[in-house]
């Protein structure tokens, strides 16, 4: 596999780890650290900081009974919760669990471009893409933040290539035309937290009918 | 010596149990126990002192936990961390008892999901973390939160030593520099890290400790990078 070279910028990390992102870039950043070691260690690094700050932090009273309530509970305690899924395929484990361990529903979207829509709520969306190699995303710029993980194959834009593993961060500034790479199909998971803005007056008209 | 601005409250039990905890480890099976003599009291102060015998035992409770379900090393590390967690929540907003049941929630699931503990990635404090947030998350949102898949590489039953050692102090020495940061870069870590789920900005405005921090958790990337490469290798 080729080194990943983008990774999940520090803020992100910590917000991962804190709980204040929601679902759609939570699903990219466990989907990310699934694959890339020097961000699993940037993870633990950030919740050994959170475990510090619960160990310095001030200790209420308990109730009298609670200690022995807890303790007498341990028997009973139901069995752990199966282990998340395993990766399968190009797809980390995060991802086979959002797809219900099924493969992706493909929907097209026209020019061989496919999508599958993962989740979409107020809070954001996230889904695959599939761009068939050589093939352009039109112009696009967004009015949040877009995370862009590569699963298979790679793709170009003005700032860089970005191969598996890879996570691409655009914000309000960047309007770019990501390029699918040569070779196999560039596929995606990509998430919004706000609707992606097209230029031409097609992609804008499709961008309802689709939601992206 | 530094001035603890907020001075964290011990419960009484914890160098008795320190004690209690270190030897319950080294009966167990003769594993060889990290040599916790060569710590360094960086800050050189009772907190040092008291940061780096807490990791170490609470690490020792944990393994025993795990591998041997012990009722008492489970017992030490509720009373270090539920007075802690019950604190946390009501400071989200929870009643005090909608805080004790989150404390129960916690510490059972810490009970439960003992078998994925591993000493060589993670201090006991920062896997408590997680759980906690877990839950806290679990509590706010409709959606939980996607976790990452785990190593595909088994816990190592009995780790190097000097890996565990390595990683209490790097865990130890950022429990110090938090306890040297001024009152109002405390509060500040303290509302990102425990506080609601929000993001929280970290401004570095006043310099030195904020940034010790930040090199802290630089040191221990490096650090656990090396041991998953390390791992992945094997």
């Amino acid at each position: 596999m080729n080194e990943i070279r983008h990774h999940v910028p520090d803020p992100m990390m910590r917000d991962y780890a804190t709980g204040a992102l929601d679902y759609p870039f939570g699903l990219v950043v466990a989907s990310h650290v699934s694959l890339c070691d020097e961000c699993r260690a940037r993870l633990h690094s950030q919740e050994a900081l959170g475990g510090a700050a619960l160990e310095e932090a001030a200790a209420a009273d308990l109730s009298s009974g609670l200690r022995a309530a807890v303790l007498s509970r341990l028997d009973a305690a139901p069995p752990a919760p199966a282990a998340p899924p395993r990766r399968s395929g190009i797809y980390p484990g995060p991802l086979v669990e959002a797809l219900k361990g099924a493969p992706p529903r493909w929907k097209s979207l026209g020019l061989g471009v496919r999508q599958c829509i993962l989740h979409a709520g107020a809070e954001g969306s996230v889904r695959l893409l599939h761009i068939p190699a050589g093939q352009a995303v039109p112009e696009h710029g967004h009015n949040g933040i877009e995370l862009t993980l590569v699963l298979q194959g790679s793709f170009v834009d003005e700032t860089d290539r970005f191969g598996v593993g890879d996570l691409e961060v655009a914000d309000n500034d960047l309007t770019h035309v990501p390029v699918a790479g040569p070779g196999a199909p560039c596929i995606c998971l990509a998430a919004t937290d706000a609707p992606l803005r097209f230029k031409g007056l097609m992609p804008r008209l499709t961008q309802r009918l689709f939601r992206i | 010596m530094n001035l603890d601005p907020m001075p964290a409250t011990v419960a009484p039990v914890t160098c008795r149990a320190n004690a209690a905890g270190l030897v319950m480890a080294r009966q167990a099976g003769g594993r060889r126990m990290p040599d916790r003599s060569g710590i360094k009291a960086e800050a050189g102060t009772e907190q040092a002192t008291r940061a780096a015998t807490d990791t170490g035992a609470q690490t020792a409770w944990m393994i025993a936990v795990r591998d041997r379900r012990d009722r008492a090393a489970f017992a030490r590390l509720f009373d270090f961390y539920a007075p802690r967690l019950k604190a946390v929540a009501m400071r989200s907003g929870a009643s005090a008892a909608e805080a004790e049941d989150i404390v129960q929630d916690v510490m059972l699931s810490v009970w439960q999901n003992a078998h994925q503990f591993d000493a060589a990635r993670a201090p006991v404090a920062g896997w408590i973390y997680r759980i906690a947030r877990n839950r806290q998350i679990d509590l706010a949102r409709r959606k939980r939160r996607p976790e990452p898949e785990e190593l595909t590489v088994e816990v190592d039953p009995s780790p190097d030593s000097d890996q565990i050692l390595g990683l209490e102090q790097e865990a130890a020495a950022l429990r110090n520099a938090l306890a040297r940061l001024k009152p109002e870069q405390r509060q500040m870590i303290e509302r990102a890290y425990l506080g609601e789920l929000t993001h929280v900005e970290i401004r570095d405005t006043t310099g030195l400790p904020l940034g010790t921090i930040k090199a802290r958790i630089r040191l221990g990337m490096d650090r656990l990078r090396h041991e998953l490469q390390g791992l992945r290798r094997k």
